[in-house]
């Protein structure tokens, strides 16, 4: 026998629990998947409400040529002030998916915030959120454990799509707050980039906490509830 | 932009024709519902911000020293033969009214309107003007700021006549792209037909004589070189030269 049979035994997970968790899981990697492909198109990250391939990164991510565009025609400056602002216009062809990848992105984007409503009122009304997640002791999950499933359901997924909706055009006319909340259009996409890498670290560790405790032992109990 | 169309036309092509199939039943007439599955979640996005958004807010507008660097991309010459939106009949008609210094250029307004009509740069720069310093979000990812000087396609449709069965307005450019956008956001106060950017002519590169500005969608959707509006009272793809067609959502609010 391992030592992972020797563990207490692991949540009887509800019906409810166990679908939600799967069409959640589901539809945040594949946010992850498709987020990635949208970065890929212009992977330079920038801070405030502009930036763009004329204007200096935060961040540049090496991740294909594109973090690096130079075909472009000689720059122009619009006035004859110095340092005015300039303008040039791109010769080079850049990869770009963002067809099917953003369409897609939003359509996980949406069944994910059905599922995380319903997710989160049958979390509260069951007090499954207080008597499993909230970082607390007691129960079968580690205060560590608890930490990380509050923090991430709670604060960091809700954070990834308030900091989506800051990037989106209609939206932010409607709700100007969501700007200054972020520091403007490219903080929230950058903020939005951070918040991808702690999710995925979030899922290995996750992913990798399930293997190593006993994989079969709690897969059963999320697919079959036991 | 060229390339970048056609890539993704082939890699979508294949998937929208085998949902287009499965989706037969569905009615081309509403935007965007129709011809891949993916379409399902802008449509919901769509809908979703007509009800629950308050109508025709106003994007945030900036001050003159927020004006930043501008880039600009897709087709950013009409007559250059190795751009996407290439097409010989459009590039010479385009050639010769740029050598005229655009004065014999006109902008006509047809469809469900009472008086099909067509405007000179001067006719449009005679009606009334507004300025606005915006920000331009590429589905890219990148945006910038830059000054915009316009009449609002409202007094543009006014003038023409608009019936009330319109719906969409269909902008034609002189780059081939045909897209268009709902009523709301036709006659939204910021949706002009720009002449000018940063106190200047609107430069070649950024779409002159005449761009469309819409501030509550993508830049994608601020089509350039504009030649004609059309007025319709029914949704339409427009087939190879609209953005459906290339994989892009028609509605790019988000």
């Amino acid at each position: 026998m391992s030592a992972a049979s020797e563990l207490p035994s692991p949540q009887r997970h509800a019906l409810w629990v166990r679908v939600s968790h799967w069409i959640l899981a589901f539809s945040v990697l594949t946010l992850a998947y498709s987020g990635f492909y949208i970065l890929l198109v212009h992977p330079r990250l920038y801070w405030g409400e502009v930036g763009n391939d004329l204007t200096p990164a935060l961040l540049e991510l090496p991740l294909n040529d594109n973090h690096r565009p130079d075909a472009w025609q000689q720059t122009v400056t619009f006035d004859t002030l110095t340092n005015a602002p300039i303008s040039a216009s791109r010769t080079g062809d850049i990869f770009n998916e963002n067809g099917w990848a953003r369409s897609l992105h939003f359509l996980a984007g949406w069944i994910f915030v059905v599922a995380g409503a319903f997710y989160f009122a049958f979390g509260v009304v069951t007090r499954h959120v207080w008597r499993d997640l909230w970082p607390r002791r007691g129960g079968s999950y580690s205060l560590l454990q608890r930490w990380a499933y509050t923090s991430v359901a709670f604060v960091l997924l809700p954070f990834m799509v308030l900091a989506g909706l800051a990037m989106s055009p209609q939206v932010v006319a409607a709700f100007p707050v969501l700007l200054d909340a972020f520091g403007g259009h490219q903080s929230a996409r950058t903020l939005h980039f951070f918040g991808f890498v702690a999710i995925s670290a979030f899922a290995v560790g996750h992913v990798a906490m399930v293997v190593l405790t006993g994989f079969g032992r709690h897969m059963r109990a999320m697919i079959v509830g036991r | 932009m060229s390339q970048r169309f056609a890539t993704r036309r082939a890699v979508i092509k294949g998937l929208a024709s085998s949902a287009a199939a499965t989706l037969a039943g569905c009615s081309a007439s509403e935007p965007p519902t129709y011809g891949n599955v993916l379409r399902m979640g802008d449509w919901l996005t769509y809908n979703a911000h007509r009800l629950l958004l308050p109508r025709q807010s106003l994007a945030r507008e900036y001050d003159l020293r927020d004006i930043s660097a501008a880039p600009a991309i897709g087709t950013t010459d009409p007559t250059d033969p190795s751009q996407g939106g290439f097409m010989r009949e459009f590039a010479e008609d385009y050639a010769r009214l740029l050598s005229g210094g655009f004065a014999d250029w006109r902008l006509t307004v047809e469809g469900s309107v009472a008086k099909p009509s067509s405007f000179s740069l001067e006719d449009l720069q005679r009606m009334r003007s507004r300025t606005q310093i915006t920000r331009h979000a590429c589905e890219e990812g990148w945006s910038a700021i830059m000054q915009w000087t316009g009449v609002p396609l409202r007094a543009v449709l006014e003038a023409a006549g608009v019936r009330p069965d319109a719906r969409f307005v269909q902008f034609h450019c002189y780059d081939a792209f045909v897209d268009g956008i709902d009523m709301l956001d036709a006659l939204h106060p910021q949706t002009i037909l720009a002449y000018g950017m940063n106190g200047r002519d609107l430069p070649i590169a950024h779409g002159a004589p005449l761009r469309v500005r819409v501030e509550t969608q993508l830049g994608y959707k601020s089509m350039k070189f504009l030649r004609a509006l059309v007025v319709t009272s029914e949704f339409d793809d427009n087939g190879p030269y609209g953005q459906i067609q290339n994989g892009w959502s028609w509605y790019a609010g988000i």
